[in-house]
């Protein structure tokens, strides 16, 4: 070998391994998955001895009333949580953005619910919601109030608080990485003309800081449809299908059922809504960088 | 820098919010060295007697001497443990070295298929988990496999351990390799913006000096991005250690990692609060870790991640 094909050589040699491992673990599977969703499939069989069956999977999961009632809870629990996570995140964010002693200790405890895994963040909250022996409900004891039912009747509730409490620090430190980064001359001009702060807030912070928010909550939407194990070790879905996430459904659909082809057509649904959402944070990231280098070229032009 | 005076209600504020944060984790800490009967128990408050019995009973089949309290060991969490501690550090390890190289060629080098690549990469990020389980459930188990009837097959049954018909899926390797390449496209991103900052006169130069590209990437870029490395190994770290959904899937009696042990003894009727929580606590002592030790690097990767979509 020469040292030029070498040299051509060298991106692909460098790329070869990641190229191999997602090839095989990553994309392979997607088209497998993809290739079964259109078959007749039960787990001890092998792929090559099952029927193709056409649409057949996906036209009964677009019938199939349980499905659609755990469609439409994940639709429920995704946005719910992010709206909330937005609003209760960066409005601390806005409220903690100040020269103060140990901004960095806060950070670190912030993060701290968001380090830890998700199976155990499902056992505490499991355990504080327990109807005599969890915390919440002995405190309701002893003020005197009657216990709540909480994984019972409140179930979705109560996965929603779970999830706030472990997700809102996310949002509120990408909120605060990006009010300490917004222009301080803008900030400063808007102090001088005497706007109040709720002025300051609603017309320079926020609308500066929408860019960095709008992508901010379309990733956490995205994870949002990948929560799964905190549900599970909370309510295992249930009581019911009150809490049976997409994410939950396909691994019961596969394991417990044993339906690999209706768990594999469910699947492609997740994947093709996340499709969307991915789409359509490319779509607004490409459109504020066009946005912003429209400005900068005018500021040139102008100057 | 000086720092501002505050009224005494964002104190109090921040007071609730670091009780808000810390609190249910505290919780779970002070309960796993309570017995059942104190959890149980109607004493709310911070009154008993601490001990360290549900650890005895988690780690039972490792620990070394003999536990009066216990006649069986049922749970086998040490074994647990140590499949986690091994999945984990290699498939870490795996993704940052493979991740690392591809990012690096990704940012230096002019190719055919560069775009395509890179937007993959970007794409597949959002594949969740429980999409990725159904398929490789069914290739793991029926087609990633040597044949029961050939000899390899038998001696890799022997050597290496696994299902009968030695598949990937009951392995450790099974998992790992589907850790590494569900986290490979977050390192590979992550890292390309830490390599873009590392100034190419100095590859150059070392370039001229008569090293070859490995040795430029290996001994120049590598030391350079230190502390992406640092961030990318945190966030590999965790996934790989925290998973619950796939590794239940791919792992048999002998390849169970830690979640799946929790999920499974949660699932059951009588639930044994204090030893439950001392798993819990088990498994989240090395995130806890390095939250407190490396937080700068953990903000500069979920930032990194986040702001440039």
């Amino acid at each position: 070998m020469t040292a030029q094909t070498f040299n051509r050589m060298t991106p692909y040699l460098f790329l070869a391994p990641a190229a191999i491992t997602m090839g095989i673990a990553l994309l392979y599977p997607l088209g497998y998955m993809v290739y079964g969703s259109f078959r007749d499939w039960d787990p001890s069989q092998n792929i090559s001895e099952t029927d193709f069956v056409g649409l057949k999977n996906y036209v009964t999961l677009f019938f199939d009333p349980a499905f659609r009632e755990s469609l439409s809870v994940t639709l429920v629990f995704a946005f719910t949580v992010v709206v909330a996570e937005m609003v209760i995140g960066v409005g601390l964010a806005l409220l903690l953005d100040r020269n103060i002693r140990g901004i960095s200790v806060l950070r670190t405890l912030f993060i701290l619910p968001m380090m830890i895994a998700p199976v155990v963040v499902g056992l505490m909250w499991r355990y504080m919601y327990h109807p005599t022996v969890g915390t919440f409900n002995k405190t309701l004891k002893s003020l005197g109030f009657d216990g709540v039912d909480w994984l019972g009747q409140h179930a979705l509730l109560s996965v929603i608080i779970a999830d706030i409490w472990q997700w809102t620090p996310f949002i509120l430190i990408l909120a605060l990485a990006a009010l300490q980064s917004l222009p301080a001359s803008a900030l400063e001009a808007a102090r001088i003309d005497g706007a109040t702060a709720w002025q300051q807030i609603w017309h320079i912070k926020l609308p500066l800081m929408m860019p960095v928010l709008v992508v901010t909550a379309l990733l956490r939407l995205i994870d949002a449809f990948k929560v799964l194990e905190v549900i599970l070790v909370m309510t295992e879905g249930g009581p019911g299908l009150s809490t049976e996430i997409v994410a939950l459904r396909i691994s019961r659909t596969a394991t417990e059922f044993r339906e690999l082809g209706t768990a594999a057509a469910m699947s492609n649904y997740l994947l093709i809504l996340l499709l969307i959402l991915t789409l359509a944070m490319f779509a607004i990231a490409r459109i504020q960088d066009a946005r912003t280098a429209r400005l900068a070229r005018q500021v040139q032009e102008e100057g | 820098m000086a720092h501002e005076r505050q009224n005494p209600a964002f104190y109090a504020l921040l007071a609730v919010l670091i009780f808000m944060s810390v609190g249910p984790v505290l919780l779970m800490f002070v309960n796993s060295f309570k017995l059942d009967v104190d959890i149980i128990g109607g004493t709310t408050g911070l009154i008993f007697l601490p001990t360290i019995q549900n650890y005895e009973t988690a780690l039972c089949d490792i620990l070394w001497y003999e536990l009066d309290h216990l006649e069986f060991c049922s749970l086998k969490f040490g074994g647990a443990l140590i499949n986690s501690l091994i999945i984990s550090l290699i498939s870490t390890g795996l993704t940052l070295v493979i991740g690392c190289m591809a990012a690096y060629a990704l940012v230096r080098f002019r190719f055919f298929g560069r775009d395509t690549v890179s937007l993959t990469t970007l794409m597949v990020r959002m594949v969740p988990p429980a999409v990725l389980l159904v398929p490789v459930f069914g290739l793991w188990n029926n087609e990633f496999c040597i044949g029961k009837t050939t000899l390899v097959g038998g001696w890799i049954r022997d050597v290496f351990g696994g299902r009968g018909d030695v598949c990937l899926a009951g392995t450790h390797s099974g998992i790992i390799i589907i850790y590494v390449a569900m986290n490979l496209p977050f390192v590979i991103w992550i890292l390309q913006s830490f390599i873009v900052q590392v100034p190419r006169s100095l590859e150059e130069a070392a370039r001229v000096d008569g090293a070859g590209p490995f040795q430029v990437f290996f001994k120049i870029v590598l030391p350079l991005i230190q502390p992406g490395l640092a961030a990318a190994a945190i966030f590999t770290f965790r996934i790989a250690w925290n998973e619950y959904l796939l590794a239940s899937a791919l792992s048999d009696r002998n390849t169970k990692t830690v979640p799946i042990l929790i999920v499974n003894n949660m699932s059951e009727f009588n639930v044994e609060w204090g030893v439950i929580m001392a798993t819990g606590m088990l498994l989240a002592v090395p995130p806890i870790i390095f939250t407190l030790f490396a937080s700068r690097q953990i903000i500069t990767g979920m930032t990194a991640g986040a702001v440039k979509g």
